[in-house]
């Protein structure tokens, strides 16, 4: 394969890794504090993308966004109200099952408020045709874009998990929900919150990606699979490796479009998945201690 | 008499802690040893390590000669060893004879594609299935009880059916995990009883128990472990006198 | 037994009665989606065994039911008769496993016999449930859940994206699949009471082998492993074989209303494999009770037979994702010990603020 080629498919696969990593990301977020795998993650993003072109239609793009990612993380903080709050010892199956039901419901109220017509913001700088020349190869803006919203969401939170007291408190929830409760933590705001941090990230790259990939009301679904492909893959709880991980799911998927045809790479990604299933449930960097454990219990 | 189990260098460690440190000690055919010691010391875990439910780290159990450990549990439940458990693990959504009827399964054949088709090969099958574990239900003198929910009953009467269940399957090893918990005095002696006629029958019997009053009325021999290390190994009037048991339950005497 | 026998006998007095009822109100074309839900219901009958037995989920049922479809209806569209000389189609032929079918365009069509095309249409299933369930079920409850979505996804993703399989237009032209005394699974409107009787009567069958499955030796060990997994394990019953093993009874059984659908329909299409139509599955299931097959048939047959009259507009997916996000948050202790109508019961009871009863 040509080098040009070659590179083309590479920024391809970085493009699309930045929403996949922001979702395996936000996966890990709620996983990390309540033990619930959130399929609703997906429809974060296109929540996101799709509020900020409606908002765009009559604020500036700076604001829209904000407005979007506000407005998306409203919406994460009414599911965890509404399905996820009261709910006592839920197993991790039944949260499953409740979170795609519910994505199945935003989707349909999406497809309701915004039919099936396909959306994208405009790009940031330039227009579709501007690129920037990189090592011989076209790369738009946009993409520099995408890929510095993923770096300064991972950024800020790494700050606000090491640096922060609420972000020290979440850490500890993750660790042991109990103690953390016993020693005065606020669990059940803090659920709330991760919920309306992922929700927030989710936005934020589903905003910054849309001008390249499109966004519609079905685009959650795929999305979630994905984002839980690569939280798994990393190992899950692991957020580092989640974007690493997203990364590389993003390039397998954009090279296997030299081997395959272009129908089968949303599959791709989900081949991967059941491979780790298969193979080692507890992804690349866990440890298979932690999945041993998890299938005795 | 010959040793029915026999247990060498058994070992296993959780995380940190060593659950059970080279244990070994042999249960004779037709008798009925105790394995008795504090909390934590490793005697459910012993107990799991020999049924299958654990796989040790070092260490083997041999059952008739043949080694056993590191084999699923139903391997182990078909050779033969039934057991019971310290906290009951009746099937919810069954009745109290169909319980029994599963302790049954490895004495029975009937699969899948027989199952669907109810072939007539199994209809002797299930009778029989139905009469041993009525049988059980009988021996445990709770057969009126057959048609009732059993996680409705009381706390006693579901530790019984427990019990018909492990019989089922007409075992040559039972095991026994704490099956005086929870009952009262007068239930304690008809378990006494109980012991000693499955004993009468020919049944070999491992158990675990706090209650000492049962343990030393019913063994033939007593297990001690503390911390995972066995410190005794003998019948119970020699247990009760050695000095080494009684420090590890009563502690260190005070200096006058 | 005699029970069973009695319960089919009421069952397909209730079948009478609904044709009967719909001929009386002048509806008659109600048959056909009636029909059509018969066959839906297969799969979701299946289900229940998995969820409510074997305590198992899976998200990607659809995916079977779509792989059952379209092996026999690609099989029996075949076009061979240009290759009749070619040593294979010879030998099928010779061996009866061919047949012909009347050409639109006039003449006659070589394809794949319907009974050997589902034949393989049902082993494949098999195989490919064996392949799914021997690495996945020995691990935790939602692995399985999460490698059937997946899969399903592949399924769906790959059946859109095959020229070969139709892409986005799927299978069509599928001919009837024969049974005995003339009768067939298939054909237009002057079949269409042949074709009611024929789907319910399946369904009675399935439903009467399954209830001998509970009934039987597996069964109990299956409600055992349901009731104290690790306590079925000590009691000889091998636990990872027999969840396997009705995994892949419950994909060869959604296979097989996948065969029997696309020959009645005359074709399928990619979107039967999809995880909204899993998650159907599941939630018909999950309101009919896991394991209570009658519960599962009624619930199956009103909500499809509704969602295939459109009376839920364009809310359909919809109606099935709230129905199932709603029992899974009613469910007191997790998704497979669930029973629908007593949770509402307990529910009301709270509510009105009397105790709620053991």
């Amino acid at each position: 394969m040509e080098i040009g080629l070659l590179l083309q498919y590479l920024v391809a696969g970085l493009t699309y890794g930045t929403i996949y990593a922001v979702v395996g990301v936000g996966f890990n977020i709620i996983y990390n504090t309540t033990g619930i795998i959130n399929f609703a993650q997906g429809e974060f993003v296109m929540l996101g993308g799709m509020t900020a072109v409606t908002l765009h239609g009559f604020l500036p793009l700076p604001l829209a966004i904000a407005g979007a990612v506000l407005l998306t993380m409203v919406a994460g903080v009414l599911v965890e109200l509404l399905f996820i709050r009261w709910l006592v010892r839920p197993t991790v199956l039944r949260m499953i099952i409740i979170t795609i039901g519910v994505s199945i419901l935003i989707r349909e109220a999406a497809l309701v408020g915004w039919g099936e017509s396909v959306r994208a913001l405009p790009y940031f700088t330039g227009d579709e045709v501007t690129a920037l020349s990189l090592g011989g190869v076209h790369v738009s803006p946009q993409v520099l874009w995408s890929l510095a919203t993923c770096l300064f969401i991972v950024a800020a939170l790494w700050v606000f998990f090491q640096r922060t007291a609420l972000g020290r408190q979440m850490r500890a929830c993750a660790v042991n929900r109990e103690a953390a409760a016993l020693c005065g933590v606020p669990v059940r705001n803090l659920v709330t919150l991760s919920f309306a941090l992922s929700a927030g990230i989710g936005a934020l790259a589903g905003c910054v990606v849309s001008p390249i990939t499109y966004t519609a009301y079905n685009v959650g679904g795929g999305l979630a699979i994905k984002g839980f492909t690569v939280a798994i893959l990393g190992g899950l709880g692991n957020s580092a490796a989640a974007v690493a991980a997203g990364f590389v799911v993003g390039i397998l998927e954009a090279f296997s479009v030299s081997l395959l045809p272009a129908a089968y790479k949303d599959a791709v990604s989900v081949a991967v998945l059941l491979a780790i299933l298969f193979a080692r449930p507890s992804g690349l960097f866990g440890s298979s201690e932690r999945a041993r454990l998890e299938s005795r219990a | 008499m010959s040793a029915l189990l026999e247990v060498s260098s058994l070992s296993k460690r959780f995380g940190g802690v060593q659950a059970v440190q080279s244990v070994s000690f042999q249960v004779r055919q037709g008798t009925v040893k105790a394995l008795i010691g504090p909390n934590g010391a490793g005697k459910t875990t012993l107990f799991n390590l020999v049924s299958g439910v654990v796989h040790p780290d070092a260490g083997e159990v041999r059952y008739r000669g043949a080694a056993i450990q590191g084999r699923p549990t139903h391997q182990v439940a078909g050779l033969g060893i039934s057991r019971t458990f310290q906290q009951i693990r009746l099937f919810s959504g069954m009745t109290a004879l169909e319980n029994v009827m599963v302790g049954r399964h490895p004495r029975s054949r009937a699969g899948f594609m027989a199952g669907l088709l109810h072939l007539p090969r199994t209809w002797e099958e299930e009778r029989t299935i139905e009469a041993k574990a009525r049988e059980a239900l009988e021996f445990m003198g709770i057969a009126d009880l057959a048609g009732a929910e059993a996680t409705s009953l009381s706390y006693g009467q579901q530790r019984a059916v427990e019990l018909a269940r492990a019989l089922a399957a007409e075992p040559e090893l039972l095991l026994l995990d704490e099956p005086a918990a929870g009952l009262n005095m007068r239930e304690t002696v008809e378990l006494a009883k109980l012991v000693g006629r499955l004993k009468a029958r020919g049944l070999t019997v491992l158990l675990v128990e706090h209650d000492m009053g049962l343990v030393m009325s019913v063994s033939d021999e007593v297990v001690v472990l503390s911390y995972g290390q066995k410190i005794a190994d003998a019948p119970p009037r020699a247990v009760q006198r050695d000095p080494e048991v009684i420090r590890i339950y009563l502690g260190e005497e005070e200096p006058p | 037994m005699r029970s069973r026998w009695a319960r089919v006998a009421a069952f397909l007095a209730v079948v009478a009665l609904v044709q009967l009822g719909a001929a009386a109100a002048g509806k008659a074309f109600y048959l056909t989606q009636l029909t059509m839900a018969a066959y839906y219901t297969l799969v979701a009958v299946g289900l229940s065994v998995l969820m409510g037995y074997a305590g198992q989920i899976s998200l990607g049922h659809a995916a079977f039911f779509a792989i059952g479809g379209y092996a026999s209806g690609v099989l029996t569209t075949l076009d061979l008769g240009g290759r009749r000389a070619a040593p294979p189609v010879a030998v099928l032929e010779h061996l009866g496993l061919l047949a012909l079918r009347p050409d639109p365009g006039g003449g006659e069509l070589l394809g794949v016999h319907p009974w050997a095309a589902a034949a393989v249409a049902l082993a494949l299933a098999a195989l490919v449930a064996l392949a799914i369930g021997l690495p996945v079920l020995r691990l935790k409850g939602h692995y399985l859940a999460m490698a059937t979505l997946g899969f399903g996804t592949i399924v769906s993703s790959v059946l859109i994206g095959t020229a070969a399989l139709g892409a986005a237009d799927g299978v069509s032209g599928v001919p009837p699949l024969p049974l005995l005394g003339g009768l067939a699974v298939g054909g237009g409107r002057e079949a269409r009471l042949v074709n009611y009787w024929l789907a319910w009567g399946l369904v009675a069958l399935a439903l009467l082998l399954l209830m001998n499955l509970v009934e039987s030796r597996v069964g109990r060990a299956l409600r055992a492993i349901h009731g104290a997994e690790d306590a079925a394990g000590s009691m000889g019953v091998d636990v990872a074989r027999l969840k396997l093993a009705t995994f892949v009874l419950s994909a060869v059984l959604a296979a097989a209303g996948g065969v029997l659908l696309t020959h009645y329909n005359a074709g399928i299409g990619p979107s039967e494999a999809g995880s909204l139509k899993s998650v159907r599955y599941v939630a018909i299931v999950a309101v009919g009770g896991m394991g209570s097959l009658w519960g599962t048939v009624a619930t199956s047959a009103v909500l499809t037979f509704l969602s295939l009259r459109g009376v839920f507009g364009t809310f359909d997916d919809a109606v099935f994702g709230a129905v199932l996000v709603a029992v899974m948050l009613l469910s007191p202790e997790g998704i497979l010990r669930l029973d629908a109508l007593g949770a509402l019961r307990a529910l009301a009871a709270r509510r009105g603020g009397g105790a709620v009863a053991p």
